[in-house]
């Protein structure tokens, strides 16, 4: 059985054991909501205060939080539940379970879960974006967006190379379950272009947690300040991250003895 | 049900003695996991840096200040928030459906204070953690962003009473919220609500003087800028003393609004609990 055929069984089985929970999608809704109506109301703040945010206008701002929390939506529908279950299964010694399976153990431990409800986030963010579109007018252009799609692509890559390298470490720490806090603080970075942040914090943002590979630098390709350098250092930086972290899983398998053998 | 009453009468020294018990307890429970405490501050810390970098921005600008703040002021402000917030953060509302669900309440009925000594007296014992490991972090945000700061003693004095204030008002009313899960299963979305009103009119997001007049007019009216914007402002602005006073009665108002509301809602919702049970 190939990789994309275990994801998608898995992505069937997740789907249907999610739908039984109805009720559960308008919580989510509404959490979604909640949230938009905060970013709206601080980009309304800081626009009745000045008219351009460090070179950026309102529209194109708003583009940068619809990229924010679409891709939110993406992390919380595929990325962090499987990792809070890895995490998890360390800390029990279930995790031998999985690896006692015939298939590759990063690939299986990457699709187990998915949170379809969170991906209400998925159309939060896209409408948002839309609008922000909309009002910005002027046409994109195909080449825009391929860019858009590509940086789009490359962003979930290295925040999921990220996460699991975060997690894989578990493997020595054992308990590091605030780990979920500190990625959903630092996250919220992402609201604002990683421009207006002293360097220090910028460095971190972007190579410690991608977060301005994956939110900032999409959004420059759909405000057309993309530059074609920006987007082939987010391509190597991505490979380069995600050749580290399969080799990083492997030498993590290694060390790991099993908690309950 | 008279033994869930508030602080049995004729034993307050029972109670302080109690309080002072729970609290060393909770410090050296909370000093065991430093790193886990210091991934989730590390985590918040970056809500009120996100602020400041925001609207630091925006005075830079604008000449150097939005409305008459100043960068220093912006960065003095969400510095001190950061003590401030590690001040008043209390029990979730999620740990009370978890209570509720698990059985675990119902453990704590069994004892003979009413339950919320516990948390109240857990959750003060770890600001003395909370605090320890801040320190670090005020210092390193301070060389950051270079506030301006510079309170009379009186202020300090002043400040150091309100997050007390600000720790005890915003507590009960989360616990008020909290006794919610008695009759729902779903009060999390309306402990959402209330957290994202929270923000926008609590000085927590921005300073209160940045919102358009209505909105601070509606602030007045609510307890939430007694937990956050007042303490700051009371260690960074220019308050007279009057302001401080009447700040420091605010305070006490909303204190006894919140027990009231605890003892209400608590007597209500046991009586409810007890027939879900059996």
């Amino acid at each position: 059985m190939n990789a994309l055929g275990i994801a998608w069984l898995h992505f069937r089985l997740g789907a249907m054991n999610e739908l039984q929970y109805r009720a559960n999608l308008v919580i989510q809704v509404f959490q979604s909501l909640l949230q938009l109506g905060i970013g709206l109301v601080m980009l309304a703040l800081v626009y009745s205060h000045t008219t351009n945010l460090n070179g950026w206008s309102q529209p194109e701002l708003l583009a940068v939080l619809g990229i924010q929390i679409l891709m939110g939506g993406v992390i919380r529908t595929a990325i962090q539940p499987n990792m809070t279950r890895l995490m998890e299964e360390v800390q029990d010694g279930k995790l031998d379970h999985a690896l006692a399976k015939p298939v590759d153990s990063q690939v299986l431990i990457s699709v187990r879960e998915v949170r379809i409800w969170q991906a209400v986030d998925l159309v939060t963010g896209a409408v948002v974006l839309g609008v922000a579109l909309v009002r910005l007018g002027g046409d994109l252009g195909m080449l825009n967006v391929l860019a858009f799609a590509a940086a789009l692509v490359l962003g979930a890559v290295m925040i999921y190379s990220f996460w699991l390298v975060l997690t894989t470490a578990a493997f020595w720490v054992v308990r590091m379950d605030n780990v979920l806090d500190l990625f959903d603080g630092v996250y919220q970075t992402g609201r604002w272009p990683v421009g207006i942040y002293p360097s220090w914090l910028r460095f971190g943002v972007t190579f410690l947690v991608p977060v301005a590979f994956a939110v900032t630098v999409p959004a420059e390709a759909v405000t057309s300040r993309l530059e074609w350098q920006t987007l082939l250092l987010a391509a190597i930086f991505a490979v380069a991250l995600f050749t580290f972290t399969r080799w990083f899983w492997r030498f993590g398998l290694r060390n790991y003895t099993g908690a309950s053998a | 049900m008279s033994t869930f009453s508030v602080a049995q009468p004729g034993r307050p020294r029972a109670l302080v003695d109690f309080y002072l018990t729970a609290m060393r307890t909770a410090v050296q429970a909370q000093l065991q996991y430093r790193v886990n405490n210091y991934f989730w501050m590390l985590g918040w810390v970056a809500e009120p840096v996100i602020y400041l970098v925001v609207w630091t921005t925006v005075a830079e600008q604008s000449g150097g200040s939005v409305d008459g703040n100043t960068a220093g002021y912006f960065a003095a402000y969400y510095i001190v928030w950061t003590l401030v917030r590690n001040m008043n953060f209390g029990l979730s509302t999620y740990a009370w459906e978890w209570r509720i669900r698990e059985g675990i309440l119902s453990g704590q009925l069994l004892r003979p204070l009413h339950p919320i000594h516990y948390d109240l007296a857990f959750f003060a014992g770890w600001k003395f953690v909370a605090i320890f490991l801040w320190i670090p972090i005020a210092v390193a945000l301070s060389l950051l962003f270079e506030p301006t700061l510079d309170p009379s003693v009186l202020e300090i004095v002043v400040f150091a009473v309100a997050i007390w204030g600000a720790y005890l008002i915003r507590s009960l009313n989360l616990w008020a919220l909290g006794t919610v899960n008695f009759w729902t299963t779903r009060g999390a979305a309306l402990s959402e609500l209330y957290i994202v009103v929270e923000l926008l009119l609590s000085g927590r997001l921005v300073p209160l003087q940045l919102l358009p007049a209505w909105a601070q007019t509606l602030a007045g009216l609510l307890p939430f800028k007694w937990t956050f914007y007042f303490p700051i402002e009371a260690l960074i602005g220019d308050l007279s003393r009057a302001e401080l006073a009447k700040g420091l009665a605010m305070q006490v108002f909303w204190t006894a609004v919140g027990t009231a509301l605890v003892a209400v809602m608590w007597r209500r919702g046991i009586r409810r609990y007890s027939a879900v049970n059996g």
